[in-house]
């Protein structure tokens, strides 16, 4: 469906305002400045469902993102949409989600490791690669969990500040490489990265335990507090547009999970 | 008392008369104030960072006649930390991101802009710093104004026409690298810290060459001995975790001329929650004495192993001698963000004092023999457990306001916060990517319900002997002066002037903004006294006012939204500097 451009609510024929995404410049398998990232063709996606074109805000995704894009002091530096939040993601209004990933294990294929769950005895004697996020003490939940259990001394950290030097695939390329036997990596990234090796690598979902934080996210989109009427337009077009979604999503090799919620309101 | 200020730059005038410490009623005869004590050449006014000018016009007498003489816009709206500066008839101040230093000239009525200049720096830098894009000033030597910059370049400038005549960079704020604090001169070097500890850097400290930009050495806070200038930081760390090991070193310096040393704190260690780094996590959240002509430490003390709290340990140590028990000895104390107030010997290093300057429950107090906290185990946070009320919060029980010390009362004047936290592992979060269940940080006031105090603090007795409880933190720093007036700034903007010895308040103006930046006197070459103080509230408390948070969310700007949430009742963003005098 192409959505007439007079039939857009809110958008003036011939005159409809760019919908404005916040987006990070460098985080592939995300986005990107080249605009080659999978929610850089959902925003496409998006826009071009409203009739209008994507005008990008660029900011680093981290503390303080929300904050200088969507919130920014000054009206000319805001944008209207995160196209990847988590759902419930207090700093912004958030659409039902569109879809589900986990934390996965990534190891090498037929090298005898076969970690299914983070109990597994082997944990304590290999070389994990985890991201550290750079929050105050605060990591992916899978590494509050193996800390839990006592797996420490043999994690290694990975920075998630990319640059040329550090790009996104490091923490996989560690394991195609062998510097780590195992990471434990978000599945979008882990998806992505492990499909670029030229090692066969294993996705394993890490199950969550009784008692252990969650490792499985449902992902929304965000609009700014309060405005309810871009909530709707973007809501719908998330509605209207599932399947194309999905197909991007797989075409990135990002780990889907309970697929039927991605469809449902 | 002799303070070692004297002995730095203001010359030997404050140490004409020896006084004991303790009591408020010794009172040493305000000596005739030098040339030097007419000027504020570098952040903290000397090198025993004691923030106590020798100038008298103003006293407790007539400063309720100050006026305000004229005033200056920055042009920048985020949180203004730091002070001026002024050498000879020229002030220099600073502003946050894009970090302009203004030169004014105080020989013409107004004080018009004799130079500016104007860094550039990449925007992309803005998310990286932690806590607004404050910077906490510029110092002067030998004809050059000395600038970090938030990218990390150190600059040096001609003090007499603004010309850039070197630009070192530190680091890569790409790899979560910033510098937001003052670089200290001493003899012929320049020497700056680093900031983003939460981004797992590793701390360290450099020196330049103050003519050239040369790097002559620089000393990381972990890691190997060659690299620490001090041995046992490894062993207290798993694998090589030390790299990432933070111990950042945003804060103050302070330099000894007679024993050759000098001396900062470094900051919370990396990014891994306490569960995944056993271990002391050496020399996070530690005290370094360093020869500043090789970068070797004489000596470490360490206020918070295995820190689980963020009592990021950067703040100033002021030089001072002190009466302990019955002995006068030379003396560093430290205000620190765990809430203990530190005494030890500058020389070796040794842990005279511990005492709490306000509210503290994670630990029972500090054994003064293994220098070791004595935690209350229920107080310890962990990534997978709720901890509720933990004092002070993890703003601390001071920030890096910067304290001063009269030597006229022996007092340390303090500006406090009040604040508790709680620890809630529930909040979903998200970043790089990545959503997770983030540890989330909600900071409150304190017992009492006001959420700062600006206190007075009797050394020798390791106590307080008055406080001024504030509506909100006291996040400005203090000055001090022979007038035995007191000076320090509110969060709502109010410039207050106190009674050295009472605590009175003798005298207050509501400037444009909230104050988080740091009074400081000079004489004018009209030969009046004046005050100056910058306005513009932001940094870590006044995050939500400076960069239009959501005050929905509590736990935004790491808890700072839900414990100042009314801030935009009282002030608005935006950098003015105000100075006074009398009629």
């Amino acid at each position: 469906l192409v959505c007439l451009t007079l039939a857009c609510p809110g958008i003036v024929f011939g005159q409809a305002k760019p919908l404005r995404v916040c987006s990070d410049p460098e985080n592939m398998p995300f986005s990107n400045q080249k605009l080659e990232g999978f929610e850089n063709r959902i925003a496409s996606l998006m826009a071009k469902e409203l009739g209008t074109t994507v005008s990008y805000v660029w900011w680093g995704q981290r503390r303080g993102f929300i904050r200088n894009t969507m919130n920014a002091t000054l009206q000319e530096g805001r944008c209207d949409v995160v196209i990847g939040v988590p759902e419930g993601y207090d700093l912004v209004s958030t659409t039902p989600p569109y879809y589900r990933s986990t934390y996965v294990f990534v190891y090498p294929k037929g090298k005898g490791i076969s970690v299914k769950s983070l109990d597994d005895p082997s944990l304590k004697k290999l070389k994990i690669g985890v991201h550290l996020l750079g929050d105050d003490y605060t990591n992916p939940p899978p590494v509050h969990e193996l800390s839990k259990r006592g797996v420490v001394d043999n994690v290694v950290g990975f920075n998630t500040f990319y640059s040329a030097e550090n790009p996104p695939s490091t923490i996989i390329d560690a394991v195609a490489s062998g510097k780590v036997n195992l990471a434990i990596v978000w599945g979008p990234i882990a998806g992505y990265y492990a499909a670029r090796q030229k090692v066969p690598l294993e996705l394993v979902p890490v199950p969550s335990g009784q008692g252990d934080l969650p490792f499985a996210f449902n992902i929304s989109m965000g609009v700014k507090k309060g405005d309810e009427a871009l909530k709707a337009r973007v809501d719908n077009v998330r509605r209207q547009r599932s399947a194309e979604i999905t197909a991007i999503l797989k075409e990135y090799g990002v780990p889907l999970m309970d697929a039927g919620r991605t469809h449902t309101k | 008392m002799c303070v070692i200020a004297a002995l730095g730059i203001a010359g030997l005038a404050g140490c004409s008369s020896p006084t004991s410490t303790a009591p408020a009623s010794t009172t040493a005869p305000a000596a005739a104030a030098t040339d030097a004590d007419k000027q504020w050449t570098m952040p903290n006014k000397n090198q025993s960072a004691t923030r106590y000018s020798a100038v008298s016009e103003i006293n407790t007498e007539n400063v309720k006649n100050l006026k305000v003489a004229w005033s200056f816009s920055t042009g920048v709206l985020r949180g203004h930390e730091g002070e001026p500066l002024v050498v000879g008839n020229t002030m220099f101040v600073h502003t946050p991101f894009p970090n302009i230093v203004y030169a004014l000239d105080l020989s013409k009525e107004g004080a018009p802009v004799k130079w500016k200049y104007v860094p550039k720096q990449d925007p992309a830098v803005i998310p990286i710093a932690c806590c607004d894009t404050v910077n906490r000033g510029v110092t002067y030597a030998n004809g050059k104004i000395f600038l970090n910059q938030l990218d990390t370049n150190t600059v040096a400038l001609d003090a007499e026409t603004g010309k850039e005549l070197w630009k070192v960079k530190q680091g890569d704020y790409k790899q979560g690298q910033t510098v937001t604090s003052a670089p200290m001169v001493i003899k012929d070097k320049v020497i700056s810290g680093i900031s983003g500890g939460e981004f797992g850097v590793r701390g360290f400290v450099t020196a330049n060459d103050i003519n050239t930009g040369k790097q002559i050495w620089r000393m990381y806070s972990t890691g190997p001995e060659a690299e620490v200038g001090f041995p046992g930081s490894v062993e207290t760390w798993k694998g090589e975790e030390w790299k990432r090991g933070g111990g950042t070193t945003w804060g103050w310096y302070s330099y000894d001329p007679e024993l050759d040393l000098f001396y900062y704190g470094t900051g919370n260690p990396g990014s891994w929650n306490p569960d995944q780094r056993p271990g002391d996590n050496k020399y996070s959240m530690t005290i370094f004495a360093r020869n500043p002509d090789t970068g070797k430490a004489a000596w470490a003390y360490q206020k918070t192993p295995h820190d689980a709290w963020d009592y990021d340990g950067i703040n100033e140590n002021v030089l001072v001698d002190v009466n302990v028990n019955g002995q006068m000895r030379k003396v560093l104390v430290n205000f620190d963000r765990n809430g203990f107030s530190y005494m030890l010997d500058r020389k070796t290093g040794e842990l005279l004092q511990a005492n709490p300057f306000v509210h503290v429950n994670w630990a029972k107090g500090v054994d003064l023999k293994t220098g070791k906290p004595i935690e209350d185990p229920e107080k310890r946070t962990s990534a997978t457990k709720n901890t509720k009320d933990i004092c002070p919060s993890a703003m601390g029980g001071k920030n890096q306001q910067p304290v001063s010390y009269s030597p006229r009362t022996g007092f340390f004047y303090v500006p406090t916060n009040n604040l508790c936290m709680d620890y809630e592992g529930v909040q979903v979060k998200y970043q790089a990517g990545q959503p997770y269940v983030g540890a989330i940080v909600v900071s409150k006031p304190g017992p009492g319900g006001n959420r700062g105090e600006f206190i007075a603090w009797d050394p020798s007795a390791g106590k307080k002997v008055w406080g001024i409880k504030e509506e909100l933190s006291a996040w400005g720093g203090a000055l001090s002066t022979a007038g035995d007036v007191v000076f320090y700034g509110t969060m709502e903007g109010w410039l207050k002037a106190v009674h050295a010895k009472t605590g009175d308040v003798l005298w207050k103006f509501k400037t444009p903004s909230g104050i988080i930046g740091n009074p400081m006197t000079y004489v004018g070459p009209d030969g009046k006294q004046y005050i100056a103080v910058l306005s513009g509230v932001g940094g870590w408390s006044g995050i939500g006012v400076a960069a239009d948070m959501s005050l929905e969310d509590p736990t935004a700007g790491l808890g700072a939204i839900g414990a100042f949430k009314d801030l935009a009742n009282f002030s608005n963003q935006g950098g003015v500097l105000t100075v006074f005098s009398l009629p």
